[in-house]
């Protein structure tokens, strides 16, 4: 069989142990390498979140000083940003985008061992800072001068672990892209494609876009810092506000790097369980498009009160507003696919339903904040950590969840516990809105978000707030436990896991073994995965 | 099989190689953004960044009699800076069109030669363009001996085109303590 030589180089007898994780090429490897990584990652940023919430039970400094406390919030933001959430998603590409699109395996896995393993040590710098004497990070994850430049040299090591997250991620994004575009299934058209395939090659052209201009940006500051030029200092000539412009022309479509596979997820899961196509395919691509465009149009809308033009402030407005046009697209679409669908509600489908719910309440506060008045008001209040929170965990988060549910059968072989998953939903959903809806108020009544301590008045909103908090949180050990016990054992999965899903990933044997599509699958109309997009 | 195998090996080679361009350029696009915003906050007066227009204009310029504009003078002294810093006055009438001469006073109150630099400002930002120095400390770095005092003179004019709702203009200068040539100074 020739098809055997040419994979000779990865069919040779895998070492064992700890070096046959360290030197895996393949995809399912890696993609679980990341996951477990991410997963890490979010109970370390989680146990950070806890300290913040345990400080700010009550007012009046009890557990930890100022200084810690911002610690705390810097390095929550960075850890679960860059630690878990964009692994995850990477993650999930590495398992899924191959066995979605009938390929062997990534188009470079060797790039792909090195894209993962560069991420422990970069987190391992990050988080040494904390044991350093000029401590960790304190500024805020934007790191916004002059304030960030005015630690001590532990800064250095920051800028370091950023740089090593910048180059893995765009390292994993062109990895992402070549599979796609060059990897496909014979018949497999762009068109074809799965959603999750179609959201996740966007997102990869956001990280090949904008995590060099955040390089860019933190090696200004490294240079601002310690060898002596002023890009950001006004006494050389710089402006701090720059680095503002430069840092959100990074950080919005950042925010879409966060949510874009997050909608992919959801578009796989929401048809499977509603046994009907995705209403608005092709509407679905476009919108998809039309967000990562715009997102690179918007970037001020995050710095508004730092003054400017009422010209500039009336486009950043509009064209952030725009955005709830194919952001509302997607959600109707996913209305209407389960309009009049048999539905059934397994654990995914409960996560993907609270994403849509909860994920639209973020994006109805976003645009509250989009507003330019109303944004004077609401800047750097609990209202914008409401916000964000709404988005990036009952959002992304909860997406993630989604997706592990509804593929981790595929992963292990086994069917995860159906009822620890559904109580596992349910104290989450309940948890997370006792933890995050009462910031909405206390933003609105103007408590200011980075405070160790707080004025009387908040004391109620933030006693229920941090009551969610620790339900919550520890609330995720039970997905901790779900995941060790369906990788131990349960009922066998079969290929097809749902009967409604559709698509190549499902025609593999569960758990999926180490090598799929040697032989390239071939995708016709009248082959599964098209029909179940024109159905 | 074979032959397939490397004909997507070289499309992925090429595929990688334009991707690698992209995200090399875009890191030169975050640098190219600090002259981009510099030559953008010129034009726009965004960051209350003053205009650089040169004095032989304001001959040119008609001086409106009727209407007269508020400027106010403000100052501020970082931190590491061990100086005194204020204007001589704090408000002034002005015609635009007008050429005008004040002057900010500093001291040294440390025991060491001290060099520092001051940073304009001009608020709202939609008049920073119409304001013009022509003559400004903030121009060059200043060197005070210690316990010296200098008077500083700044010459301004207003633009005679500045939009009619604004009738005040906040001069605002922050001043800092230039480390290098401070030492420089220190060791002669
Ligand atoms: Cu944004």
């Amino acid at each position: 069989m020739t098809a055997t030589t040419a994979h000779d180089d990865h069919h040779h007898a895998a070492p064992k142990g700890i070096s046959r994780w360290l030197t895996t090429t393949n995809h399912k490897e890696i993609g679980t390498l990341y996951l477990v990584f991410s997963l890490a990652m979010f109970l370390v940023g989680g146990a950070m979140a806890l300290v913040i919430r345990a400080e700010l039970f009550a007012p009046g400094l009890h557990l930890v000083n100022p200084e810690f406390f911002n610690q705390m919030t810097t390095m929550h933001a960075l850890v679960m940003i860059f630690g878990a959430v964009m692994p995850a998603f990477v993650g999930l590409a590495n398992w899924m985008v191959p066995l979605m699109v009938g390929a062997p395996d990534m188009a470079l896995p060797r790039m792909n061992n090195w894209s993962f393993w560069i991420l422990p040590f970069a987190f391992l710098i990050l988080l040494s800072t904390l044991f350093m004497p000029s401590g960790a990070p304190a500024s805020g994850w934007t790191l916004y001068p002059p304030l960030s430049l005015q630690g001590g040299n532990s800064f250095a090591f920051v800028i370091f672990a950023i740089h090593l997250m910048g180059i893995s991620s765009i390292m994993g994004a062109i990895n992402i892209i070549a599979t796609i575009l060059n990897m496909r299934a014979p018949g497999m058209s762009l068109l074809r494609m799965p959603m999750f395939v179609w959201n996740w090659l966007i997102t990869a052209f956001l990280l090949i876009a904008v995590m060099p201009v955040l390089a860019g940006a933190v090696t200004m500051l490294l240079t601002d810092r310690f060898f002596g030029t002023s890009f950001f200092d006004a006494a050389g000539g710089g402006d701090p506000v720059m680095y503002q412009h430069i840092f959100w022309f990074f950080g919005h479509p950042e925010v879409y790097i966060m949510i874009l596979p997050a909608f992919g997820i959801i578009s796989e899961i929401i048809p499977t369980f509603s046994r009907k196509a995705l209403f608005g395919y092709t509407s679905m691509v476009y919108a998809t498009a039309s967000i990562a465009f715009l997102s690179f149009i918007v970037w001020a809308h995050h710095m508004f009160t730092v003054g400017m033009p009422l010209g500039g402030a009336l486009f950043f407005m509009y064209a952030t507003m725009i955005i709830a046009v194919p952001t509302g697209i997607k959600v109707f679409n996913w209305v209407a696919t389960m309009w009049r669908g048999s539905m059934t509600f397994e654990t995914p489908m409960l996560f993907a339903l609270g994403f849509v719910i909860l994920f639209t309440i973020g994006g109805l506060s976003g645009v509250m904040l989009a507003i330019v008045p109303t944004d004077f008001q609401y800047h750097d209040t609990y209202f914008v950590v409401a916000h964000f929170h709404y988005v990036l965990v009952t959002g992304a988060i909860f997406a993630i969840m989604a997706a592990v549910y509804y593929w981790i059968p595929k992963w292990t072989g086994y069917m995860y516990d159906e009822r620890l998953g559904k109580i596992h939903f349910w104290w989450s959903t309940i948890s997370v809105n006792v933890l995050f809806f009462p910031q909405h108020y206390l933003g609105l009544a103007g408590m200011p978000r980075r405070i160790p301590d707080y004025a009387v008045q908040f004391a109620e909103f933030n006693l229920i707030s941090s009551i969610g908090g620790f339900a919550f949180g520890f609330g995720q050990l039970l997905f901790v436990w779900i995941v060790i016990k369906c990788v131990r054992g349960g009922k066998q999965a079969e290929a097809r896991v749902w009967d409604g899903a559709r698509g190549l990933e499902w025609t593999v044997p569960s758990p999926a073994p180490l090598h799929t599509f040697d032989t390239p699958p071939v995708v016709t109309e009248n082959t599964e995965h098209s029909a179940y997009l024109q159905r | 099989m074979i032959a397939a195998e490397d004909q997507v090996k070289s499309t992925n080679a090429q595929t990688i190689g334009k991707l690698v361009v992209i995200a090399v350029l875009m890191f030169g696009f975050g640098y190219a953004l600090v002259p981009l915003y510099d030559k953008f906050c010129e034009i726009t007066g965004l960051g209350g960044r003053t205009g650089d227009q040169v004095a032989e204009l304001s001959e040119n310029q008609a001086v409106d009699p009727n209407r007269s504009v508020k400027v106010h003078f403000d100052s501020n002294i970082n931190s590491q800076l061990p100086w005194d810093f204020e204007p001589a006055e704090t408000f002034m009438e002005v015609k635009p069109g007008q050429m005008y001469e004040t002057h900010y006073v500093a001291r040294n109150r440390s025991s060491v030669p001290v060099v520092a630099q001051a940073v304009p400002s001009v608020a709202p930002g939609q008049a920073a363009l119409y304001f013009n120095k022509t003559e400004c400390f903030c121009f060059e770095e200043q060197l005070l001996m210690p316990g010296e005092a200098k008077e500083m003179p700044v010459r301004f004019f207003v633009d005679s085109k500045l939009p009619d709702k604004v009738d005040l203009i906040t001069l605002s200068y922050i001043i800092y303590r230039n480390d290098e040539a401070t030492s420089l100074a220190s060791s002669k």
